[in-house]
Protein backbone atom coordinates (compact mmCIF):
# COMPACT_ATOMS: atom_id res chain seq x y z
CA UNK A 1 0.00 0.00 0.00
CA UNK A 2 1.11 3.69 -0.73
CA UNK A 3 1.03 6.01 2.07
CA UNK A 4 -1.36 8.51 0.75
CA UNK A 5 -0.20 11.18 3.11
CA UNK A 6 3.78 11.14 1.86
CA UNK A 7 1.85 11.22 -2.08
CA UNK A 8 0.43 14.57 -0.88
CA UNK A 9 3.33 15.71 0.46
CA UNK A 10 5.67 14.95 -2.58
CA UNK A 11 2.72 16.36 -5.56
CA UNK A 12 3.50 19.82 -2.99
CA UNK A 13 6.98 19.27 -3.97
CA UNK A 14 6.19 18.98 -7.45
CA UNK A 15 4.04 21.65 -7.13
CA UNK A 16 6.55 23.94 -6.66
CA UNK A 17 9.26 22.99 -9.01
CA UNK A 18 6.20 22.96 -11.98
CA UNK A 19 5.51 26.71 -10.84
CA UNK A 20 8.86 28.45 -10.37
CA UNK A 21 9.68 27.73 -14.21
CA UNK A 22 6.27 28.78 -15.07
CA UNK A 23 6.20 32.33 -13.09
CA UNK A 24 10.00 33.52 -12.71
CA UNK A 25 10.51 34.84 -16.05
CA UNK A 26 7.27 36.54 -16.47
CA UNK A 27 7.92 37.72 -13.09
CA UNK A 28 11.73 38.66 -14.25
CA UNK A 29 11.39 39.80 -17.64
CA UNK A 30 7.88 41.51 -17.90
CA UNK A 31 8.61 44.64 -16.16
CA UNK A 32 11.36 45.62 -18.24
CA UNK A 33 12.63 46.18 -21.40
CA UNK A 34 14.63 43.64 -23.30
CA UNK A 35 17.75 44.02 -25.49
CA UNK A 36 16.61 43.87 -29.08
CA UNK A 37 18.46 41.19 -29.60
CA UNK A 38 16.51 39.10 -26.88
CA UNK A 39 12.81 40.05 -27.90
CA UNK A 40 13.72 38.34 -31.25
CA UNK A 41 15.19 35.62 -29.98
CA UNK A 42 12.19 35.26 -27.84
CA UNK A 43 9.74 35.95 -30.81
CA UNK A 44 11.25 32.40 -32.09
CA UNK A 45 10.52 30.01 -29.17
CA UNK A 46 6.94 29.69 -30.09
CA UNK A 47 7.47 28.54 -32.95
CA UNK A 48 10.53 26.36 -32.32
CA UNK A 49 9.34 25.14 -29.38
CA UNK A 50 6.11 23.74 -30.70
CA UNK A 51 8.18 22.18 -33.78
CA UNK A 52 10.13 20.43 -31.02
CA UNK A 53 7.15 19.13 -29.26
CA UNK A 54 5.43 18.02 -32.33
CA UNK A 55 7.63 16.67 -34.91
CA UNK A 56 8.80 13.98 -32.47
CA UNK A 57 5.15 13.11 -31.89
CA UNK A 58 3.81 12.53 -35.14
CA UNK A 59 7.58 10.75 -36.56
CA UNK A 60 7.83 9.06 -33.66
CA UNK A 61 4.75 8.61 -31.72
CA UNK A 62 6.28 5.22 -29.83
CA UNK A 63 9.40 6.29 -29.28
CA UNK A 64 11.21 4.95 -32.49
CA UNK A 65 11.18 6.27 -35.96
CA UNK A 66 8.11 5.23 -37.94
CA UNK A 67 7.79 6.14 -41.54
CA UNK A 68 5.72 3.00 -42.17
CA UNK A 69 1.72 3.64 -43.63
CA UNK A 70 0.67 2.13 -40.49
CA UNK A 71 2.00 5.39 -38.45
CA UNK A 72 -1.52 7.37 -38.76
CA UNK A 73 -0.02 10.31 -36.79
CA UNK A 74 2.25 10.96 -39.31
CA UNK A 75 -0.36 10.39 -42.77
CA UNK A 76 -2.62 12.38 -41.37
CA UNK A 77 -0.50 15.59 -40.42
CA UNK A 78 -0.05 17.13 -44.06
CA UNK A 79 -4.11 17.05 -44.94
CA UNK A 80 -4.53 18.74 -41.07
CA UNK A 81 -1.44 21.07 -42.39
CA UNK A 82 -3.40 21.94 -45.25
CA UNK A 83 -6.87 22.44 -43.39
CA UNK A 84 -4.97 24.64 -40.75
CA UNK A 85 -3.21 27.03 -43.78
CA UNK A 86 -6.56 27.42 -45.68
CA UNK A 87 -9.09 28.13 -42.76
CA UNK A 88 -6.66 30.07 -39.99
CA UNK A 89 -8.90 28.46 -37.73
CA UNK A 90 -8.60 25.54 -34.98
CA UNK A 91 -11.38 23.73 -34.98
CA UNK A 92 -11.45 22.22 -38.52
CA UNK A 93 -8.36 20.72 -39.06
CA UNK A 94 -8.64 19.11 -35.36
CA UNK A 95 -11.70 17.98 -36.34
CA UNK A 96 -10.38 16.90 -39.92
CA UNK A 97 -7.32 15.35 -37.89
CA UNK A 98 -9.75 13.26 -35.89
CA UNK A 99 -12.62 12.04 -38.46
CA UNK A 100 -9.34 11.20 -40.61
CA UNK A 101 -7.54 9.00 -37.80
CA UNK A 102 -11.07 7.54 -36.35
CA UNK A 103 -12.13 6.74 -40.22
CA UNK A 104 -8.68 4.85 -40.95
CA UNK A 105 -8.71 2.65 -37.92
CA UNK A 106 -12.11 2.18 -38.05
CA UNK A 107 -11.79 1.25 -41.91
CA UNK A 108 -8.54 -1.07 -41.70
CA UNK A 109 -9.08 -2.25 -37.92
CA UNK B 1 -22.39 55.39 -13.01
CA UNK B 2 -24.83 52.47 -13.40
CA UNK B 3 -24.40 52.75 -17.19
CA UNK B 4 -20.63 51.95 -16.97
CA UNK B 5 -21.12 49.26 -14.58
CA UNK B 6 -23.53 47.40 -16.78
CA UNK B 7 -21.95 48.14 -19.99
CA UNK B 8 -18.02 46.72 -17.49
CA UNK B 9 -19.92 43.55 -16.81
CA UNK B 10 -21.56 42.95 -20.39
CA UNK B 11 -18.06 43.27 -21.54
CA UNK B 12 -16.42 41.03 -18.78
CA UNK B 13 -19.23 38.50 -19.54
CA UNK B 14 -18.49 38.57 -23.06
CA UNK B 15 -14.66 38.04 -22.85
CA UNK B 16 -15.08 35.05 -20.80
CA UNK B 17 -17.13 33.22 -23.18
CA UNK B 18 -15.04 34.36 -25.70
CA UNK B 19 -12.07 32.77 -23.33
CA UNK B 20 -14.07 30.02 -22.95
CA UNK B 21 -14.36 29.27 -26.32
CA UNK B 22 -11.19 29.68 -27.31
CA UNK B 23 -10.47 26.88 -24.61
CA UNK B 24 -12.64 24.07 -26.22
CA UNK B 25 -10.27 23.11 -28.91
CA UNK B 26 -7.82 22.10 -25.59
CA UNK B 27 -10.87 20.79 -23.96
CA UNK B 28 -11.26 18.13 -26.65
CA UNK B 29 -7.78 17.27 -25.61
CA UNK B 30 -7.71 17.07 -21.80
CA UNK B 31 -10.58 15.49 -20.85
CA UNK B 32 -9.64 12.35 -22.48
CA UNK B 33 -5.76 12.52 -21.35
CA UNK B 34 -6.80 13.53 -18.15
CA UNK B 35 -9.11 10.64 -18.45
CA UNK B 36 -5.84 8.52 -19.32
CA UNK B 37 -4.08 10.29 -16.54
CA UNK B 38 -6.84 9.14 -13.57
CA UNK B 39 -6.68 5.56 -14.58
CA UNK B 40 -2.85 5.39 -14.64
CA UNK B 41 -3.27 7.41 -11.08
CA UNK B 42 -5.08 4.97 -9.97
CA UNK B 43 -3.93 1.38 -11.07
CA UNK B 44 -0.35 3.04 -9.37
CA UNK B 45 -2.57 2.95 -6.44
CA UNK B 46 -3.17 6.71 -5.71
CA UNK B 47 -6.43 7.39 -4.03
CA UNK B 48 -8.67 9.45 -6.16
CA UNK B 49 -8.35 12.60 -3.93
CA UNK B 50 -4.68 12.34 -4.46
CA UNK B 51 -4.79 11.58 -8.04
CA UNK B 52 -7.12 14.84 -8.59
CA UNK B 53 -5.06 16.61 -5.81
CA UNK B 54 -2.02 16.41 -8.65
CA UNK B 55 -3.92 17.55 -11.23
CA UNK B 56 -4.44 20.88 -9.36
CA UNK B 57 -1.33 20.85 -7.70
CA UNK B 58 1.20 20.32 -10.38
CA UNK B 59 -0.81 20.49 -13.52
CA UNK B 60 1.20 19.38 -16.11
CA UNK B 61 0.12 16.30 -18.55
CA UNK B 62 3.57 14.13 -18.82
CA UNK B 63 5.19 15.07 -15.27
CA UNK B 64 1.48 13.95 -14.02
CA UNK B 65 1.68 10.32 -16.21
CA UNK B 66 5.30 10.26 -15.25
CA UNK B 67 4.84 10.64 -11.84
CA UNK B 68 1.85 8.21 -11.32
CA UNK B 69 4.25 5.77 -12.58
CA UNK B 70 6.76 6.93 -10.21
CA UNK B 71 4.66 6.90 -7.31
CA UNK B 72 3.08 3.09 -8.03
CA UNK B 73 7.17 2.24 -8.69
CA UNK B 74 7.65 3.25 -4.50
CA UNK B 75 10.51 5.73 -6.07
CA UNK B 76 11.97 8.01 -3.18
CA UNK B 77 9.94 11.97 -3.10
CA UNK B 78 13.14 13.71 -4.00
CA UNK B 79 13.69 11.53 -6.97
CA UNK B 80 10.25 11.95 -8.33
CA UNK B 81 10.35 15.92 -7.47
CA UNK B 82 13.77 16.00 -9.57
CA UNK B 83 12.48 14.46 -12.72
CA UNK B 84 8.92 16.49 -12.64
CA UNK B 85 11.86 19.67 -12.12
CA UNK B 86 13.10 18.00 -15.37
CA UNK B 87 9.97 17.37 -17.07
CA UNK B 88 8.59 20.82 -16.31
CA UNK B 89 11.63 23.19 -17.42
CA UNK B 90 10.84 24.06 -20.85
CA UNK B 91 7.94 25.73 -18.82
CA UNK B 92 10.42 28.61 -18.56
CA UNK B 93 10.59 29.14 -21.97
CA UNK B 94 7.18 29.47 -22.75
CA UNK B 95 7.31 32.30 -19.80
CA UNK B 96 9.70 34.10 -21.14
CA UNK B 97 8.63 34.24 -24.94
CA UNK B 98 5.02 35.63 -23.44
CA UNK B 99 6.79 38.00 -21.34
CA UNK B 100 6.83 40.45 -23.79
CA UNK B 101 3.49 40.87 -24.38
CA UNK B 102 2.42 40.90 -20.50
CA UNK B 103 3.76 44.32 -19.38
CA UNK B 104 1.01 46.17 -17.69
CA UNK B 105 0.04 43.10 -15.47
CA UNK B 106 0.40 43.09 -11.50
CA UNK B 107 3.00 40.69 -9.94
CA UNK B 108 -0.11 38.37 -8.27
CA UNK B 109 -1.69 38.67 -11.78
CA UNK B 110 0.98 37.24 -13.53
CA UNK B 111 1.15 34.56 -11.14
CA UNK B 112 -2.43 33.12 -11.68
CA UNK B 113 -1.68 33.05 -15.36
CA UNK B 114 1.48 31.48 -14.65
CA UNK B 115 -0.32 28.54 -12.83
CA UNK B 116 -2.18 27.45 -15.61
CA UNK B 117 0.87 27.74 -17.89
CA UNK B 118 0.39 24.69 -20.02
CA UNK B 119 1.98 23.21 -23.67
CA UNK B 120 -1.49 23.40 -25.10
CA UNK B 121 -2.30 27.49 -22.89
CA UNK B 122 0.55 28.23 -24.12
CA UNK B 123 0.49 27.70 -27.78
CA UNK B 124 -3.20 28.86 -27.79
CA UNK B 125 -1.50 32.22 -25.96
CA UNK B 126 1.44 32.68 -28.14
CA UNK B 127 -0.55 32.13 -31.33
CA UNK B 128 -2.98 35.09 -30.43
CA UNK B 129 -1.15 37.58 -28.41
CA UNK B 130 0.69 38.76 -31.41
CA UNK B 131 -2.42 39.88 -32.92
CA UNK B 132 -3.26 42.12 -29.98
CA UNK B 133 -3.14 40.53 -26.23
CA UNK B 134 -7.48 40.51 -25.20
CA UNK B 135 -8.56 41.32 -21.60
CA UNK B 136 -7.42 39.69 -18.69
CA UNK B 137 -10.68 37.93 -18.27
CA UNK B 138 -10.43 36.06 -21.50
CA UNK B 139 -6.99 35.21 -21.01
CA UNK B 140 -7.62 33.87 -17.63
CA UNK B 141 -10.88 32.30 -18.70
CA UNK B 142 -8.73 30.34 -21.34
CA UNK B 143 -6.90 29.03 -18.69
CA UNK B 144 -9.11 27.96 -15.72
CA UNK B 145 -11.17 26.25 -18.48
CA UNK B 146 -8.36 24.22 -19.54
CA UNK B 147 -7.47 23.49 -16.08
CA UNK B 148 -10.96 22.27 -15.42
CA UNK B 149 -11.31 20.17 -17.85
CA UNK B 150 -8.04 18.31 -17.06
CA UNK B 151 -9.77 18.42 -13.38
CA UNK B 152 -12.78 16.80 -14.53
CA UNK B 153 -10.82 14.22 -17.17
CA UNK B 154 -8.97 13.58 -14.20
CA UNK B 155 -11.82 12.94 -11.77
CA UNK B 156 -13.95 11.14 -14.10
CA UNK B 157 -10.56 8.65 -14.71
CA UNK B 158 -9.81 7.80 -11.03
CA UNK B 159 -13.81 7.50 -10.32
CA UNK B 160 -14.84 4.75 -12.90
CA UNK B 161 -11.21 3.37 -14.60
CA UNK B 162 -11.69 0.59 -15.89
CA UNK B 163 -14.88 0.60 -17.39
CA UNK B 164 -13.16 2.32 -20.93
CA UNK B 165 -10.11 1.12 -21.83
CA UNK B 166 -9.42 2.51 -25.07
CA UNK B 167 -10.02 5.90 -26.51
CA UNK B 168 -8.30 5.31 -29.62
CA UNK B 169 -11.71 4.33 -31.63
CA UNK B 170 -12.54 7.89 -31.41
CA UNK B 171 -9.11 9.06 -32.32
CA UNK B 172 -9.01 11.57 -29.32
CA UNK B 173 -5.22 10.67 -28.63
CA UNK B 174 -4.87 12.91 -32.08
CA UNK B 175 -6.86 15.86 -30.78
CA UNK B 176 -3.40 17.66 -28.92
CA UNK B 177 -0.89 16.29 -32.16
CA UNK B 178 -3.67 18.05 -34.75
CA UNK B 179 -4.18 21.24 -32.52
CA UNK B 180 -0.25 21.46 -32.37
CA UNK B 181 0.05 21.52 -36.03
CA UNK B 182 -3.03 24.13 -36.21
CA UNK B 183 -0.83 26.44 -33.77
CA UNK B 184 2.18 25.82 -35.20
CA UNK B 185 0.58 26.58 -39.12
CA UNK B 186 -0.94 29.85 -37.70
CA UNK B 187 2.28 31.19 -35.81
CA UNK B 188 4.18 31.20 -38.98
CA UNK B 189 4.10 34.34 -40.79
CA UNK B 190 7.86 34.70 -42.15
CA UNK B 191 9.92 32.17 -44.23
CA UNK B 192 12.43 32.67 -42.01
CA UNK B 193 9.91 31.03 -39.03
CA UNK B 194 9.32 28.16 -41.44
CA UNK B 195 13.44 27.42 -41.64
CA UNK B 196 13.17 27.60 -37.82
CA UNK B 197 10.20 25.29 -37.24
CA UNK B 198 11.38 23.10 -39.61
CA UNK B 199 15.47 22.80 -38.24
CA UNK B 200 13.72 22.35 -34.59
CA UNK B 201 11.67 19.66 -35.47
CA UNK B 202 14.52 17.63 -37.15
CA UNK B 203 16.79 18.33 -34.23
CA UNK B 204 14.47 17.55 -31.60
CA UNK B 205 13.64 14.10 -33.15
CA UNK B 206 17.68 13.66 -33.57
CA UNK B 207 18.43 14.35 -29.83
CA UNK B 208 15.82 12.36 -28.95
CA UNK B 209 17.32 9.19 -31.23
CA UNK B 210 20.51 10.31 -29.80
CA UNK B 211 19.32 9.52 -26.23
CA UNK B 212 18.97 12.74 -24.69
CA UNK B 213 15.59 12.28 -23.57
CA UNK B 214 14.03 15.29 -21.45
CA UNK B 215 16.29 17.52 -22.38
CA UNK B 216 15.33 17.76 -26.28
CA UNK B 217 12.98 19.98 -26.64
CA UNK B 218 14.64 22.22 -24.47
CA UNK B 219 17.83 21.93 -26.41
CA UNK B 220 16.43 21.78 -29.68
CA UNK B 221 14.23 25.35 -28.91
CA UNK B 222 17.57 27.07 -27.58
CA UNK B 223 19.82 26.01 -30.40
CA UNK B 224 16.62 26.89 -33.10
CA UNK B 225 15.37 30.14 -31.90
CA UNK B 226 19.69 31.17 -31.87
CA UNK B 227 18.98 30.07 -35.24
CA UNK B 228 16.60 32.24 -35.95
CA UNK B 229 17.98 35.48 -34.63
CA UNK B 230 21.50 34.50 -36.98
CA UNK B 231 19.53 34.14 -40.52
CA UNK B 232 17.96 37.34 -39.09
CA UNK B 233 20.81 39.19 -38.21
CA UNK B 234 22.51 38.08 -41.57
CA UNK B 235 19.51 39.26 -43.64
CA UNK B 236 19.46 42.67 -41.94
CA UNK B 237 23.62 42.88 -42.69
CA UNK B 238 23.05 41.89 -46.46
CA UNK B 239 20.21 44.48 -46.93
CA UNK B 240 21.89 47.29 -45.57
CA UNK B 241 25.37 46.22 -47.12
CA UNK B 242 23.28 46.49 -51.13
CA UNK B 243 21.84 49.63 -49.91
Amino acid sequence: MIDQQAVFLTMIGMGVVTFLPRLLPLWLFSSRDLPPLVVSWLRYVPVAVLAAMLLPSLVMPEGQIDVSLGNLFLWAAPPVFLVAWKTRNLFAPVIVGMVLVAGIRLFLG
Amino acid sequence: MEDTNTTTSVLMKSSVFCGVTRALPIVMGYVPIGFAYGVLAKQAGLSVFNAVAMSVLVYAGSAQLIGAGLFGAAAPALSIVATTLVVNLRHMLFSAALSPYLKGWRKSELAIFAYELTDETFAVHSAGFPEGVPSKAEVIAVNVTAQLSWLCGSWLGAVVGGLIKDVRPLALDYTLPAMFIALLVMQIKVRAEIIVAALTGVLAVVLTLMGVGRWSVIVATLIGATLGVVFEQIGTRREGGEA
